[in-house]
């Protein structure tokens, strides 16, 4: 983990199970993936194969458009462990246009320049095993 | 049929902090060891006493089952229910359950940890791992206080909350840890010394955020019957609550904790409102996890945190509502990284009348101690108690 990405934030790699394979692999393509509630629609994060609504617990994957709204954002400028060297950066929530929102870094900007109603768009920040991080720059 | 309510059933007879902040060396079972002792000591009872015993992550081993065997206890009932930091007010409520049903008549709750000097970390690092959320949450650098500042960032977002309502917090619980021998940190400070600390993840700084102490803390409930027995002034539990907060599947609310919903269950078991109560010992990981849980407990309206603690609103005596009169894990102890026993442990001081005599609260009849596990920014363990000074 001591490899950082091209955004200058470490790209650990992720464990791929059985649920979610096809979020990964759409990654490695550059493609956001996401699986959707047949009852009620609703687009379901963090990614897996079943909803938690009421009825079916099935859902169907789709590609969604990459874009959203940053929900909270904060600047770590001081932290222990494999991360120090990546600060000052920003973690943040955003709220993708189809509903859910994700625990994410924005990048590619002046980390201080970062507010909550920002507009962002979705970047695939690569890790060494294939699959790519879901990062998000200004749109 | 009337609900069955545990209300009184159950009294905390012993509680007991380990005064060490820094343990280098002794192992975690010798440090849950003491802190039993101390405990049982309290209350007049021996281990030869109890009959069931509660653990959480911080147990060595298997928990329990290790834990049973190192103590030398004889049980017949056990619970290793895991919350992370409000792990022990849960245990509470599943003792006072227990002990209502007839089931148990001394329970043992331990916490223990060295965060600070190393050796043996806290239990579940393998769960974590493992957890299906962690590949979308820890490849991020989310530190715990980068966790909670994104709660408290959209906490100032909605509600206009300022670093200063937040530092009032921390003032707060270093005025009272100035009257507490064993507290990590014992100067008072001010808002301008909290606001101009070190940026840790904004908008929270290095004194926004809660000590890390090696230590311990247990309690004692028991049974009616035992209590009439001890020599010791007990404490009932009159009310408890818990409840799940997580992401809800990615429509998580970073404005509220799950105490909206362990704290009305509580007041109602405990029949009485946040207006009936005189101290409150609030989990204190961070400034804004007092100012959010304040507002979910009813203590004041949403979004009216930050006014509700200035100008020394939670100072005691005197303030409208005192907490954390130890200094909390702001300012006194935060052993293992888990905040909920000790917030047990000074409210049933204050129940008692034995807090510090500078920060007694007069004719405390009411208090309240909630734990948070987890964190604000995406899954918590909330749980609540309420306690009388006598049924």
């Amino acid at each position: 983990m001591s490899e950082l990405g091209q955004f200058g934030l470490p790209v650990p790699p992720p464990t791929v199970n059985l649920e979610t394979q096809r979020f990964w692999d759409a990654t490695a393509e550059g493609r956001l993936v996401l699986p959707r509630c047949d009852n009620s629609g609703d687009v379901v994060w963090y990614p897996r194969e079943r909803c938690d609504g009421p009825g079916s617990n099935s859902v169907t994957w789709f590609e969604a458009s990459g874009r959203g709204t940053v929900y909270s954002c904060t600047v770590t400028r001081r932290i222990p462990g494999s991360w120090r060297k990546a600060a000052p950066f920003v973690l943040a929530y955003v709220e993708l246009e189809e509903g859910p929102r994700v625990l994410t870094n924005i990048v590619g900007c002046d980390p201080e320049t970062v507010h909550i109603g920002q507009a962002v768009q979705a970047v695939f920040d690569p890790t060494p095993d294939g699959p790519a991080l879901l990062r998000f720059t200004p749109a | 049929m009337p609900p069955v309510t545990i209300r009184g059933k159950a009294l905390i007879a012993g509680v007991y902090e380990h005064p060490g902040r820094e343990l280098p060396d002794r192992t975690l079972p010798q440090i849950h060891a003491e802190v039993a002792a101390g405990a049982l000591a309290d209350a007049g009872l021996t281990l030869a006493d109890v009959d069931a015993y509660y653990s959480a992550g911080d147990a060595p081993g298997f928990g329990a089952l290790s834990m049973a065997e190192y103590l030398g206890l004889d049980l017949t009932y056990i619970d290793d229910t895991e919350t992370g930091g409000s792990a022990y007010l849960v245990h509470v409520q599943h003792a006072a359950a227990a002990i209502a049903a007839g089931h148990v008549n001394v329970a043992l709750i331990t916490l223990a940890g060295k965060p600070r000097t190393g050796g043996a970390g806290p239990g579940g690092s393998a769960r974590f791992s493992s957890a299906p959320e962690a590949s979308f949450e820890n490849q991020f650098g989310m530190s715990v206080p980068g966790g909670y500042a994104l709660a408290a960032a959209r906490h100032m977002h909605e509600f206009g909350t300022t670093s200063e309502q937040l530092a009032e917090v921390k003032v707060a619980a270093s005025t009272h840890a100035q009257h507490n021998p064993h507290a990590f940190l014992q100067d008072v400070v001010t808002v301008d010394e909290v606001v101009s600390s070190p940026m840790i993840s904004d908008p929270l700084h290095r004194l926004d955020c809660c000590v890390i102490t090696d230590g311990g803390g247990a309690l004692v409930l028991v049974s009616e019957a035992v209590a009439a027995s001890l020599n010791r002034h007990c404490v009932p539990v009159l009310g408890t609550g818990t409840a799940i907060k997580h992401t809800s599947g990615g429509r998580i609310d970073l404005t509220h904790t799950g105490a909206t919903r362990s704290g009305p269950l509580a007041f109602a078991e405990a029949g009485v409102t946040p207006a009936d109560i005189d101290y409150v010992s609030i989990y204190d990981s961070f400034t804004i996890t007092v100012l959010m849980t304040l507002e979910d407990l009813d203590f004041c309206e949403k979004g009216h945190g930050g006014r509700f603690v200035s100008d020394g609103a939670l100072q005691s005596p005197g303030g409208a509502l005192p907490f954390n009169t130890d200094g909390g894990g702001l300012c006194n102890n935060h052993p293992a990284n888990r905040g909920g026993m000790t917030k047990v442990v000074e409210a049933v001081r204050q129940l008692r009348g034995e807090a510090q005599a500078a920060v007694q609260v007069p004719d405390c009849e009411l208090a309240l101690a909630h734990g948070t596990g987890g964190s604000l920014a995406t899954r918590m363990g909330s749980a609540t108690l309420v306690m009388g000074r006598s049924t």
